[in-house]
């Protein structure tokens, strides 16, 4: 699905990520960690062509992301749902309006019924006609994570999901990726919580990446 | 085509509301395209009747004109009869006569007086010539009744009509160019207009983006509130233009230049094209706009 061959990346001059190989297979689920300013999200918008890597090469369902057109990273978008660390939505529409939003820019009709659905599935059917401003740190966090699936993609990145909100509803959170990962999707989830890697290893079959010192190491036997 | 513009215009609803409303650009945009239709009125107005002024005052004036002879006295009526020889023959003159000595006296009177003693004075003899249609041609004329009738002298009324038929042509094409600038100006105007919304709305633009929004969707979203800004703004500056101008006073009271001032007949319906081309002129200038601001934030 995603594959990064010897990527290097840099803002700038300098280098922040260097020699970095991946590929995430359908199904499988990985956490990406790493301390503060490691170059997480900077990894995840390599994966769905925010950013172009410097060096190397990078595979997006089999096209080199760095000859995409921006109607073919548009498209792109349609088929990786990502949750982006800072939440941004659209704050004249409600709730529900923007969940519904890679729906309505992509010309699909919005079936209420799934869409009331989806928000009692992230327990925000109560607040399905609040505005965006209105929402807690929690709210905002699973209505991206709704807004990121509403398409049914075959790739779910999660950029700090559980970044501000408390622990209870971090395991909510995760459980619901969990889920995602069941019902045959892709997962990656950055985050540099522990407890959460550590819980979600009783859920499921996870790899955990680490980057440090601007590569990707494999931690999977140190936890 | 039709069912295009109509599917654009009558739109996405949805679409449309992924940009939020903008109450103030939206509010100049609408009066810069009702000032604009309005005073698009007015040039096409004045364009309208200076073309017709031209057209009358071209075609009144050029269909007749005088030959005078002025030659001594015994070869006065070889040389009209010269004349007359010549006219018959060329091409473009309907019809040629020489003014009777009462016409002429008539003519004449009012300078000189009725009792002016005509057969002792040395009056030039006047030949009417009326021409066709096509019209004859001045020069070939005139360098014929050289050969002919030396003491011949065409005055065909171009020297002082053209200059007059010059200026109504000149008013028109003034008239014309103002259309052209006003047309140019609501498009810089709806450019900027639309610059502003696109980069005050570079979140909502990012946002779209990240949920997989092509650029010409996003355009579309701007491009078609745009389009209906203007053409709803030209349509009720067109209407009050078009009111005014109907509000003028009557025509042949004001007389002189100013006769005919306003539309005529059919050309009521021209006025009735500007809403359209202004939504074209704001249409453009939007898409260029977003595709311009939306290829700079990539
Ligand atoms: N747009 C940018 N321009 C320049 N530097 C950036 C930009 N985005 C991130 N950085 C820098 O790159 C480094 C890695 O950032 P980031 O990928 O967000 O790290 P992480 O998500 O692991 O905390 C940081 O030092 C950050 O300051
Ligand atoms: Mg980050």
């Amino acid at each position: 699905m995603i594959e990064l061959d010897d990527v290097s990346y840099g803002y700038g001059s300098g280098t922040l990520l260097t020699g970095l190989s991946l590929t995430l297979a359908p199904g499988s689920f990985h956490f990406l960690t790493g301390p503060s300013g490691a170059g997480k999200t900077t990894l995840m918008k390599l994966c769905y062509g925010e950013l172009i890597a410097t060096h190397g090469a990078v595979r997006l369902f089999g096209q080199d992301a760095g000859a995409m057109t921006r109607d073919d990273v548009a498209m792109i978008r349609r088929r990786v749902g990502v949750v982006h660390q800072d939440c941004q939505f659209l704050d004249h529409m409600s709730l529900a309006e923007n969940v519904a939003l890679p729906l309505t820019v992509s010309g699909r009709a919005v079936d209420t019924g799934e869409l009331s659905e989806l928000l009692k599935w992230v327990g925000l059917d109560a607040q399905a006609g609040a505005h965006p401003p209105e929402l807690s740190g929690g709210e905002r966090q699973r209505a991206a994570l709704a807004r990121a699936v509403i398409m049914s993609p075959e790739v779910i990145l999660a950029d700090e999901p559980t970044g501000n909100v408390d622990w209870e509803m971090s395991l909510r959170l995760l459980t619901l990726l969990v889920e995602l990962n069941r019902m045959g999707k892709t997962v990656l989830i950055a985050t540099h919580d522990m407890h959460l890697i550590r819980s979600a290893k009783a859920q499921v079959q996870a790899r955990v990446l680490r980057i440090s010192n601007q590569r990707l190491h494999s931690a999977g036997a140190d936890l | 085509m039709l069912s295009k513009t109509l599917h654009f215009l009558g739109g996405d609803a949805q679409a449309d509301r992924v940009v939020p409303p903008t109450g103030f650009t939206a509010r100049l945009t609408v009066f810069a395209a009702a000032a604009m239709a309005f005073l698009t009125v007015f040039a096409l107005a004045l364009s309208l009747a200076t073309g017709r002024l031209a057209d009358r005052w071209g075609a009144e004036l050029g269909k007749s004109s005088t030959i005078r002879v002025s030659a001594p006295e015994e070869q006065l009526d070889a040389q009209v009869l010269a004349v007359m020889e010549v006219l018959v023959t060329t091409p473009g003159v309907k019809d040629a006569r020489p003014l009777s000595d009462e016409e002429q006296a008539a003519l004449l009177e009012p300078w000189f007086g009725p009792d002016l003693p005509f057969d002792t004075l040395p009056i030039p003899r006047l030949i009417e010539v009326i021409e066709d249609a096509e019209g004859y041609d001045a020069d070939g004329l005139r360098a014929r009744l050289a050969g002919e009738a030396p003491g011949a002298v065409l005055d065909d009324h171009a020297r002082w009509r053209e200059p007059l038929v010059n200026a109504a042509r000149r008013l028109r094409a003034l008239g014309l160019l103002s259309i052209l600038l006003i047309a140019a100006t609501t498009g810089v105007m709806i450019t900027l207009a639309a610059s502003a919304a696109l980069n005050a709305n570079a979140q909502v633009i990012r946002v779209l983006r990240l949920v997989g929004a092509r650029d010409a969707y996003i355009a579309r979203a701007f491009v078609r509130r745009y389009t209906l800004r203007a053409l709803a703004g030209a349509g009720v500056g067109t209407l009050l233009g078009m009111g005014a101008v109907a509000a003028l006073p009557a025509a042949d009271a004001a007389g002189g230049f100013l006769t005919g001032l306003g539309f005529r007949g059919l050309h009521w319906l021209w006025p009735l094209t500007i809403p359209p081309l202004a939504a074209v002129v704001a249409f453009a200038a939007t898409r260029n706009a977003a595709i311009t601001t939306l290829k700079e934030r990539s």
